[in-house]
């Protein structure tokens, strides 16, 4: 008789609310029980409102219990958990539950379910499948594929991945690069985190396949410090991917070789922006560079390089495998394919929801979020990070799109959606975006280094009610100033979320509401 | 969390030239000697700029510009508490300011025993689980007053 299995989930987010502890009360249980289970560490479904969600392989598959305390695991044993027994923490299976059930889960298909450092299991569920197609289709094929398909760059700025890659594979040079940006800083996102710790083998063959396609030998993903835990699971991955010939000289039984290091970060917000990553990487103070030379043709230790962000490369293997139509056909007009949208921040159902281009604002707060946890009205949401536009309700048929998007002055850069109920001050929130953006300024550019001190101060004039129509112009020019004389997106995009709350919540600064209507 | 040892210049030296053979190794060697020493003591930055062929100026640049390189040892423990807008809209700047008052510190100070040193973080990407924090290392999601306060007493136990 094979071991009953448990699936108990190790993504940070998980173990925030302790999965580990109930970890330990299975193993503590099992002992005292008699029992003999095999724990399987997963990465996390992306129900974090549900976490721990600790499933069991039953006859009838999977079935999901959550949220589960450690103190809770006696009685599940209790319960008959291991047959899928009844228990008022049984959600049942995992596929049927509402939030699950209305996905397309194409870039996050396995996590959460794969035992993310078996390469055995990846390979079951149908991982490497497309490292093989790459490899039997050359290098322009790749590229085409990749075009064809439609994916835009996933960090924020929505550049179409193709073009990059073939711009670095036309360029000539002895070495080139591979850089994936795992530096996700912004607030209200962890898709970055959720795959690397979830499905790291997924980012690993993306990165091999673009470096196949673009001729480089190596790869760096340049990583977030404040993710110890996907470094760790990602270090190991590589190691188990180069034992098992995924990596290394040779990779997969073909002529391409393909290795990776990882890069730890150290605190710089800025880092994430391409540029500023690139010098970090070199080991200098993380500076925004003047673009030209595009890191296409000078990146890396000044060779060609191809920077994508973590989702854009964990895209790539489902987009090789099945092929670029069937990724195409979904989306909504120039975004094409899925976006996992991160619900974050004060919603009910806090986690994350991979769907195709097109659901509305509204769609996704009211409706997949079932609005505010604090269970008040919902007042704005932030999308896109600490450099995306704040939303009202009134706005909240906007379609997520990038072009949608960037036509109501916001962005919905990584697709992090952070929702506040009407207990929020959006004078302190526009005031914390310039204070954010002093802290993290690279201070290469002078909008952007000075500019937004000076955005902390005039923001603190106009609350406490100082020359309020005239410090209220100066700050829409300060944030006109920011946004067409910043050198890279952080002095250029922080307008948004202040320009925004002003436009929309001018009770907050002293002025008169608008009384639902929006702002012309 | 592994203690760090005090700084020992022979040592630092070792740590240096085992990270020499990397491309740019500036970063690796600062982490590497934060993990050692648990900062990036000033007899570092002439060692560094030696061994790469650098600007005492240059090094010093470098570390000042990332905020996870600290310039002083911190306290036994160190507890990052998120102040990025997903945990402020779950009231995480009313249990900061409360951290603040009860440990009479302010951000990136130690406490008067030594125990404890209290970091901001810009986001650790517990969105979901918010509010956020990070003691040594460890997560911890969903946080009120009364886990913090815990979470802080079992730090400051000697």
């Amino acid at each position: 008789m094979t071991r009953p299995r448990i699936f108990v989930p190790r993504d940070a987010g998980a173990l925030s609310l302790g999965s580990d502890e109930v970890e330990r009360a299975i193993i503590a249980a099992e002992r005292k029980l008699g029992l003999n289970v095999e724990i399987v560490r997963t990465g996390s479904r992306g129900l974090f409102w549900l976490e721990p969600m600790i499933e069991i392989e039953t006859a009838e598959g999977r079935i999901a219990y959550g949220p589960v305390k450690s103190g809770d695991v006696e009685g599940l044993f209790a319960a008959n958990w291991l047959d899928g027994g009844p228990h008022q923490l049984r959600l049942g299976r995992p596929e049927d539950i509402p939030f699950l059930k209305r996905q397309t889960r194409f870039t996050f298909a396995r996590c959460g379910i794969v035992d993310r450092l078996s390469l055995a299991d990846y390979r079951a569920l149908g991982g490497l499948r497309g490292l093989e197609r790459a490899l039997s289709l050359g290098q322009a094929t790749i590229v085409e594929e990749v075009t064809k398909s439609g994916l835009r760059g996933r960090g924020g700025a929505g550049f179409p991945t193709g073009i990059k890659w073939r711009t670095t594979a036309e360029a000539q040079a002895a070495q080139k690069y591979v850089v994936c940006n795992a530096d996700e800083g912004d607030s209200g996102t962890y898709a970055d985190r959720m795959i690397m710790e979830g499905d790291p083998f997924c980012l690993l063959e993306g990165m091999a396949i673009a470096g196949i396609a673009v001729g480089a030998t190596k790869g760096f993903v340049y990583i977030r410090s404040e993710y110890p835990n996907a470094i760790e699971i990602l270090r190991r991955a590589i190691e188990i991917g180069r034992a098992e010939n995924m990596l290394g000289t040779g990779i997969a039984g073909s002529a391409h070789d393909f290795d990776i290091e990882i890069r730890v970060g150290a605190g710089a917000y800025v880092c994430g922006e391409e540029t500023a990553l690139l010098d970090s990487l070199e080991g200098k103070r993380g500076q925004v560079r003047a673009k030209p030379p595009l890191p296409a043709h000078k990146g890396a230790f000044g060779q060609p390089t191809v920077v994508n962000n973590v989702i854009s490369l964990a895209t790539v293997p489902a987009i090789l495998a099945g092929g670029a139509d069937a990724y195409r056909d979904l989306g909504y007009g120039r975004s094409r394919g899925t976006m996992p949208i991160q619900i974050a921040g004060n919603a009910k159902y806090r986690g994350l929801f991979e769907a195709a281009f097109g659901l509305t604002l509204g769609d996704i707060v009211d409706d997949i979020g079932g609005g505010t946890a604090s269970g008040r009205p919902v007042r704005a949401v932030q999308v896109g990070g600490p450099l995306g536009a704040y939303f009202p309700r009134a706005l909240f048929d906007t379609p997520f799109d990038y072009e949608a998007f960037t036509a109501k002055n916001g962005l919905i850069g990584h697709g992090g959606v952070v929702v506040f109920d009407d207990t929020v001050d959006m004078a302190r929130q526009a005031r914390f975006a310039m204070e954010f953006c002093s802290i993290e300024s690279c201070g290469k550019c002078t909008p952007c280094r000075i500019g937004s001190t000076r955005g902390v101060e005039v923001i603190d004039r106009i609350v406490k009610g100082e020359r309020r129509a005239e410090n209220l112009t100066l700050l829409q020019e300060l944030c006109e100033t920011m946004r067409f004389g910043s050198l890279c997106a952080l002095g250029g995009f922080v307008p948004f979320p202040v320009t925004s709350a002003i436009t929309h919540f001018p009770e907050d600064f002293g002025g008169a509401p608008l009384g639902g209507a929006v702002a012309a | 969390m592994r203690r760090a040892i005090p700084w020992s210049s022979a040592r630092a030296q070792e740590i240096i030239e085992a990270n020499l053979s990397l491309d740019g190794p500036a970063l690796p060697i600062l982490h590497a000697l934060q993990k050692e020493f648990g900062y990036i003591d000033r007899e570092a930055v002439p060692l560094i700029a030696q061994a790469l062929n650098l600007s005492r100026a240059e090094i010093h640049g470098v570390v000042s510009f990332y905020h996870d390189f600290r310039e002083a040892p911190p306290g036994r423990h160190v507890l990052k508490l998120c102040r990025a807008e997903a945990c402020q809209s779950m009231g995480a700047d009313a249990l900061a300011d409360k951290a603040r008052e009860n440990l009479r510190v302010g951000w990136g100070e130690t406490t008067a025993d030594g125990r404890l040193t209290l970091e901001p973080v810009f986001c650790l990407g517990l969105c979901a689980c918010a509010p956020a924090a990070m003691l040594d290392g460890r997560v911890f999601g969903g946080l009120d007053q009364g886990r913090l306060s815990a979470l802080i007493d079992q730090a400051r136990r000697p």
